[in-house]
């Protein structure tokens, strides 16, 4: 089967939730065996761990190559599952998946896109990266309301006291965007170090020493405010002494870490905080639906990425069942199957 | 050889021995130390094996690099005697060493 939109649902034999390597090679897998793959990631780019965590540090477990980087692992697969044609939906969240046939399920995400598939590759590592939270006590009532994690829409914030906190490319780049709109921007950084490109640190300091904007050291160790609307945030110095930034708006950029999050709410069965899967298939307790990669567990399990890639194989046979109930699969090898080396391109 | 001394945020010593060679990190979960995550994996990508070196002994751990610095952005309650534990290479002359685990990492 092949895509096809009809009205804003788009329908594909097979949604692979994660485009970490595991969801990629996946999709390697699957398009050998004639299947088509949409990915969403809830990240802003393809890799999953090794993009957003390791881009540059060297892998030295990936069979038959001594060493590459998260990046180059990444890139790798990318090429290699060209052939295939896949179709990335990135910085979007799954939110719900519902069984409406046999096997065939219909996902939504937040971004409210709604996909119909015929099997869902839950290949989410360790969950989806989402925005840590500062440990200040009480934050949480502030949440959606005064402190956000993310800018959607810089409207929002416009003729807002800004507290803007974190020494990274995301601080400095909201920063500078939200500083012509925002009624005052203070910017807050455990030290006078920035981990952000060089021209945004620039471009902050000379609206600093401007008068346009301030920067404060130090770390938010309480907020003030009511019902939900911050006032204030009070911060210990680097010289440990404690004092009050007036804010109306929090914008905390520490990074991301990963959560199990919504995988929570698929249906699927859980088991400490990991999907169990068989050996067979590693098809989770909803047939149809498979777990891969970091995400799942069985006896035995090792979080490898080389794991991973051995559970994309053995789950595309299943998935094939599904998606052609009445052909027979024959195994193929590659290097001497004709019909493999035209899907490839390469015959 | 070499013995290293955990001291969580609560006051409980865990003391465990160590090879010389291993990472601080890397000790720390091979003894189930709690408040040690490394969710990363000890490749300085994270802020999650958070510690703070005793200050008797932070002349000899060094301080952080710039990448460690870094990363310590992510860190809660980033004190100057924190380091990420994943950088820190355990050696004999690190007998002794005492650290303490924060609240929390993340």
């Amino acid at each position: 089967m092949s895509d096809a939109i009809q009205t804003d649902v788009i329908k594909t034999d097979v949604l692979i939730i994660g485009a970490g390597p595991c969801g990629l090679f996946a999709v390697f897998e699957l398009g050998l065996l004639d299947m088509k793959a949409h990915l969403i990631d809830i990240l802003d780019k393809i890799g999953g761990q090794c993009a957003e965590l390791y881009p540059e540090k060297p892998i030295y477990d990936i069979p038959a190559i001594p060493i590459v980087t998260g990046q180059g692992l990444t890139e790798a697969l990318m090429e290699q599952i060209k052939p295939f044609g896949p179709t990335f939906h990135l910085n979007e969240m799954v939110e719900t998946i519902e069984k409406i046939g046999d096997p065939l399920f219909r996902v939504t995400t937040d971004a409210g896109q709604v996909f119909e598939a015929k099997v869902v590759v839950i290949s989410a590592g360790g969950g989806s990266f989402q925005p840590k939270r500062p440990p200040v006590p009480g934050i949480e009532a502030y949440e959606g309301t005064s402190v956000f994690y993310a800018v959607r829409k810089m409207e929002q914030f416009r003729a807002k006291e800004l507290l803007i906190v974190g020494g990274g490319d995301s601080a400095l780049d909201w920063t500078l965007n939200l500083q012509p709109i925002a009624r005052r921007v203070t910017l807050l950084h455990r030290r006078d170090d920035f981990r952000a490109a060089p021209h945004s640190v620039d471009q902050m300091r000379q609206l600093v020493a401007a008068g346009k904007m301030d920067l404060k050291l130090g770390q938010v160790t309480s907020l003030e405010g009511e019902a939900g609307q911050l006032t204030g945030a009070i911060v210990k110095g680097t010289d440990n002494e404690s004092f009050k930034i007036d804010c109306n708006t929090m914008l905390p950029f520490f990074g991301l870490t990963m959560k199990l999050g919504p995988v929570a709410n698929w249906g699927v069965r859980i088991e400490n905080n990991l999907v169990p899967v068989d050996t067979q298939a590693f098809e989770t307790d909803i047939p149809g639906i498979f777990a891969i990669g970091d995400i799942n567990t069985y006896p035995g399990k090792l979080k490898l990425i080389l794991s991973g890639f051995h559970e994309g194989a053995l789950m595309a046979q299943k998935a094939h069942r599904y998606v052609y109930p009445d052909k027979r699969l024959v195994f193929q090898y590659t290097t001497s199957s004709s019909s493999l080396q035209k899907k490839l391109g390469v015959n | 050889m070499v013995k290293v001394n955990f001291i969580d945020h609560s006051g409980t010593s865990r003391p465990v021995d160590v090879e010389a060679g291993a990472t601080l990190m890397e000790a720390a979960i091979r003894n189930a130390i709690p408040g040690i995550e490394a969710e990363c994996g000890g490749a300085c990508a994270c802020a999650t094996c958070h510690v703070y070196v005793d200050e008797a002994w932070r002349a000899k751990t060094g301080s952080p690099t710039p990448m460690e610095e870094d990363m310590l952005d992510f860190g809660f309650d980033v004190r100057p005697t924190s380091r990420l534990s994943c950088q820190i290479k355990i050696t004999d002359d690190l007998d002794g060493l005492t650290v303490t685990t924060p609240e929390r990492q993340a």
